[in-house]
């Protein structure tokens, strides 16, 4: 059969052999396509509507419309924070293959600083749905914006967006009222409600941007858009518009907070304008001030230094956070703390020397004036300030009767309806000493406060609150920026204080207290004599407050001291003082003498209530085309 | 009236004059049938591009008639040519390692300077089992152990030559197919065994001794969903495409994975899930019905060859056909790791339906060159 084989071939039985192996293959590759079938049916039928479900994820996207924020105008309509297109890089980190090559390749473009990578790093692996893109470089300049463009076909997911952002025309005497937005930051995210501020880049950071920020912000829309693998939008499914944000109409008047803050000239220090019939503030100014379009562009770390480190503390919000010795502006309401306390008349009178002393040997307390004002009455002590009749009057209530009286007015507490970050200033009690000094109060320590200085601080926020209620004769209203949000006036909410009355032992006390008022500017001797010469009625108050403690006996000259020790001028003043229109709280910081805020609520008085503005500030005037 | 529809087709069918033209019909129309279809899909696939569309017809249409000029050469004296063939394409093959051009890492193609390039691996898919038939041709079946050596230096020497151009897919598909003719010749079954059994045993020393990174590449490779972003991208979108397309399918130019540019490489490698995703399950049963129909008929041809070259050619070329379909639907649908393997007929791209259509033409030969029975 071997050797057979070798020379015999059996041809029917190769080919029956390769027959059997052909039907086995096709049995093979019958197994093999059910298999296949088996397959398609698994994902076809079984797991449909799962592999559905992915398609649909996989083509429908959410995509966020940030809204419009609210503006924020003056009490006349005009826009004091606005919204403006700019320019801005984003990515979509998700169509970016390598991101450190990118980064490479940007930068031969424009500078990005590690602060915008870090940052934009950090929202990037925040909360945010796939393929929505994320700004790395807002506000671009002109030009980087023209040299992007040149290059933008070369990356994916890389594009240039026009957004809304904030901007605020007026510059830096309104930073401190309207405050800014800026960038939000990781912490900010932690705070925020999430879903809101899908897409949104800013948010309030200080001023009425800050407070109002629940308001101002809106609502974003949401689209729901087809799109291609690479992540361009193919078409519309579903759509909700954003909802804008409210806008705040404010009681400031930009005239009068341009001029105001002009009006201060060199010097820096603050001045709070109210109208005395709403409570609402007509001016609120702290100078020097910044412009506020750095933050929304973007501080960089030298900018934010040399404000920061400025001795002018522009960053400083003087009108809400400046402490001052109140000075001689208090006399008016320590007056009727001892009216209140029966410790003086307007009757009685009093001998004014040269200066007062509590024991026969010990401290003495000097006036102002080298010598004394002779036999005076309360009235007098008004007109001309007389220290010494208010060192005797706080002498001899103590401080208790002080600190209930003032209170009232609002010293020593936070009043303002609607900023952040307050100061409440510091009225000071017994209590308050035993705990801060662990001393019991000492009489001479009431002689101090008598005349506005010692422990007693108050913000200019404080001394224009108390002024203004005192034009009102009793009606005490809280201070408050804003007037209406989107037209509707605003409610307060309960928990605070928004008006009261200050009861007096006998009402005609107030009306005596202006008239001594309107007699420091009519009176012969009056301390604001120089305001006279106007058509309508001016009550006021001078005021210097010390910086710097002189050793008894030590006699004040001005040219021998430092700029920055010079006395701190201050002035309150309403008008016309019979129907006061608007009440006026000014400081001049070392500005030595009292006639500098005098003058300058003068010219405040006859601008709101005459309208007697330079022309220069017509651009401020809503409908003038400059 | 419907049997003598049959009963006349039946006739036009086995009419002789197709037998004088050396045409099979039944393959023929089978093969339009699929290929038609194609285009219909490649429509779609390729974002309705026309002109792509146009292309894929005119590559088609040469390859019908390369089929066609094949199907007219006797089988005999392709046989005889058979050595001389593998030698050439081996030798191409061994240039294409100096002196290959090629994109993307891989060197695959020739240059031919005023003519263009062409890819050698291509030709040998059908070379392949040329020679071995032939070399079984005047030698006894079963095989002996001497002549499966050297068979199996025949198919591994090349196989290894294409794999390092590197070009996975068709390196695999030059060693199926001729594998296939050994097996077809009779290859014990006790040798079949003995390989399916030492393979994982070779497969187990081999990861024992290989370096983590490697390991680290063979897991990636067996399962790409484990980067979805990478290399598990295709697979997933593609499983997804296909899943989603359900029963009746989302419509024609209606595929979301596809038409949105999810689906990647939807015109060539994975073109079965823009079929899968727009005409449903259904679709994809009647594409696999065509095949079957034409896989049927080449078993037929190779079943009732006249000698065991044709037998062993015929039968190795045909299953190789299917290993394409059947490692490319494995592939998109994710049971078997990605290689390169176009859907044949279908996927659009230039030699491979020039080489698939040459299969066609020699089993076509086979078929209508035989003697008459006496």
């Amino acid at each position: 059969m071997d050797a057979g084989q070798k020379y015999f071939r059996n041809y029917k039985l190769e080919q029956s052999l390769t027959q059997r192996r052909i039907v086995f293959a096709a049995v093979f590759v019958l197994f093999l396509m059910i298999v296949l079938i088996g397959r398609l049916f698994y994902l076809q039928v079984i797991e449909f509507e799962r592999y559905q479900t992915k398609a649909n994820q996989n083509r429908l996207k959410l995509v966020t419309e940030p809204p419009s924020r609210g503006l924020i105008y003056d009490r006349n309509g005009l826009v004091l924070a606005d919204n403006r297109p700019i320019h801005s890089l984003t990515i979509v980190p998700e169509r970016v293959d390598d991101m450190d090559a990118f980064r490479q390749e940007l930068a031969d473009v424009i500078t990005i600083t590690d602060e915008e990578w870090d940052d934009f790093n950090q929202r990037r692996k925040a909360y945010r749905r796939p393929y929505q893109s994320i700004t790395l470089k807002s506000h671009l300049t002109d030009k980087a914006w023209a040299k992007l463009s040149v290059d933008l076909y070369k990356w994916e997911g890389v594009q240039v967006e026009a957004q809304l952002t904030r901007y605020y025309p007026y510059g830096e005497a309104f930073s401190h009222a309207i405050g800014y937005v800026g960038r939000i930051n990781s912490k900010d995210l932690e705070k925020v409600d999430k879903q809101r501020y899908q897409g949104s880049l800013f948010l309030g950071k200080s001023g009425i941007e800050r407070f109002y920020e629940e308001q101002l912000h809106g609502s974003p829309g949401f689209s729901k858009v087809e799109v291609s693998a690479r992540g361009r939008i193919m078409s519309e499914v579903e759509r909700q518009n954003p909802v804008p944000g409210k806008a705040i109409q404010l009681h400031l008047d930009a005239r009068l907070q341009q001029y105001a803050y002009d009006l201060l000239g060199e010097y820096t220090g603050s001045v709070i304008a109210m109208d005395p019939k709403t409570g609402g503030i007509l001016a609120f100014v702290s100078k020097p001030g910044f412009d506020s379009n750095l933050f929304v562009r973007g501080i960089t770390v030298k900018e934010y230094s040399a404000l920061r480190d400025s001795p002018a503390l522009p960053l400083f919000n003087r009108a809400l956070r400046g402490g001052y010795p109140p000075a001689s502006t208090i006399k008016p309401f320590m007056a009727l703390a001892g009216l209140e306390n029966k410790f003086s008349s307007w009757t009685e009178r009093y001998y004014a020397s040269g200066s007062y002393q509590i024991n026969p040997d010990g401290r003495r307390y000097r006036d102002w004036k080298k010598g004394g004002h002779g036999w005076i009455n309360l009235e007098h002590s008004i007109i001309e300030s007389v220290d010494t009749y208010y060192y005797q009057l706080a002498h001899k209530m103590g401080i208790t009767p002080i600190h209930n009286f003032l209170s009232k007015f609002g010293y020593g507490q936070k009043n303002l309806l609607d900023l952040y970050g307050e100061n409440g200033g510091l009225l000071p009690s017994n209590q308050w000493k035993r705990n801060r000094y662990g001393e019991s109060w000492y009489p001479g320590d009431s002689v101090n406060v008598g005349i506005g200085q010692g422990f007693m601080v108050a913000t200019p926020l404080q001394i224009a609150t108390a002024t203004t209620a005192l034009a009102n004769r009793g009606e005490w209203l809280a201070p408050r920026m804003a007037k209406t949000v989107n037209g509707e006036l605003i409610e307060w909410p309960e928990d605070k204080v928004i008006s009261k009355t200050i009861k007096l032992r006998r009402d005609a006390d107030w009306q005596r207290m202006v008239n001594a008022m309107k007699k420091v500017i009519t009176d012969a001797q009056g301390t604001a004599r120089r305001l006279q010469g106007t058509s309508y009625t001016i009550a006021g108050k001078t005021g210097t407050g010390q910086v710097f403690s002189l050793q008894e006996d030590e006699e004040y000259e001005a040219d021998k001291l430092a700029k920055k020790l010079h006395d701190h001028a201050l002035f309150i003043g309403f008008a016309p003082s019979e129907k006061p229109d608007i009440a006026i709280f000014s400081i001049f910081e070392n500005g030595g003498s009292s006639s500098k805020p005098a003058d300058l609520s003068k010219k405040l008085f006859d601008a709101y209530i005459l309208g007697k503005y330079p022309r220069k500030y017509n651009y401020l005037k809503v409908g003038s085309n400059e | 009236m419907n049997k003598g529809f049959y009963a006349q087709l039946r006739a036009f069918s086995n009419a002789k004059f197709w037998r004088d033209l050396h045409i099979d019909f039944f393959l023929v129309v089978s093969l339009l049938l699929v290929t038609g279809g194609g285009l219909i899909i490649l429509y779609s696939a390729s974002g309705q591009d026309t002109a792509m569309v146009e292309r894929q017809a005119v590559r088609l249409s040469l390859g019908f008639a390369a089929c066609l000029f094949l199907a007219q050469v006797p089988p005999k004296f392709l046989r005889r040519l058979s050595p001389l063939l593998y030698l050439g394409v081996f030798s191409l093959l061994v240039m294409v390692l100096f002196f290959g051009v090629g994109a993307k890492g891989a060197q695959r193609w020739l240059e031919i300077p005023g003519i263009g390039r062409f890819q050698p691996s291509e030709l040998m898919k059908v070379v392949m089992p040329m020679a071995v038939a032939w070399y079984f041709s005047n030698r006894h079946l079963p095989p002996k152990f001497k002549h499966i050596s050297v068979v199996l230096i025949m198919v591994v020497v090349p196989v290894l030559v294409i794999a390092k151009q590197p070009d996975l897919g068709t390196s695999l598909l030059v060693g199926v197919s001729g594998i296939f003719a050994l097996f077809l010749a009779g290859l014990s079954w006790r040798y079949i065994l003995g390989a399916a059994l030492s393979a994982p045993i070779a497969g187990f020393l081999l990861w024992q001794v290989m370096h983590a990174y490697q390991k680290q590449r063979v897991l990636t490779f067996l399962n790409p969903e484990s980067d979805p972003l990478g290399s598990g991208w295709n697979i997933i979108q593609s499983k997804t495409a296909i899943g989603s397309g359900g029963l009746e399918g989302k419509g024609f130019l209606s595929g979301t994975q596809a038409q949105l540019e999810f689906l990647p490489e939807s015109h060539t490698d994975f073109i079965i899930a823009v079929l899968a995703e727009e005409f449903g399950m259904f679709g994809c049963l009647l594409l696999l019905a065509g095949y079957l129909l034409i896989i049927a008929r080449g078993l037929y041809i190779a079943a009732f060859a006249e000698d065991n070259y044709a037998r062993l050619l015929a039968g190795s070329l045909i299953l190789t056909f299917f290993v394409y379909i059947f490692v490319n639907i494995g592939m998109v649908s994710g049971i078997l790791p990605v290689v390169g393997v176009p859907l044949p007929l279908v996927s659009y791209g230039g030699t491979s339906i020039i080489t698939i259509m040459s299969t066609f033409g020699i089993l076509m030969s086979i078929h209508t060159h035989k003697r008459a029975r006496k």
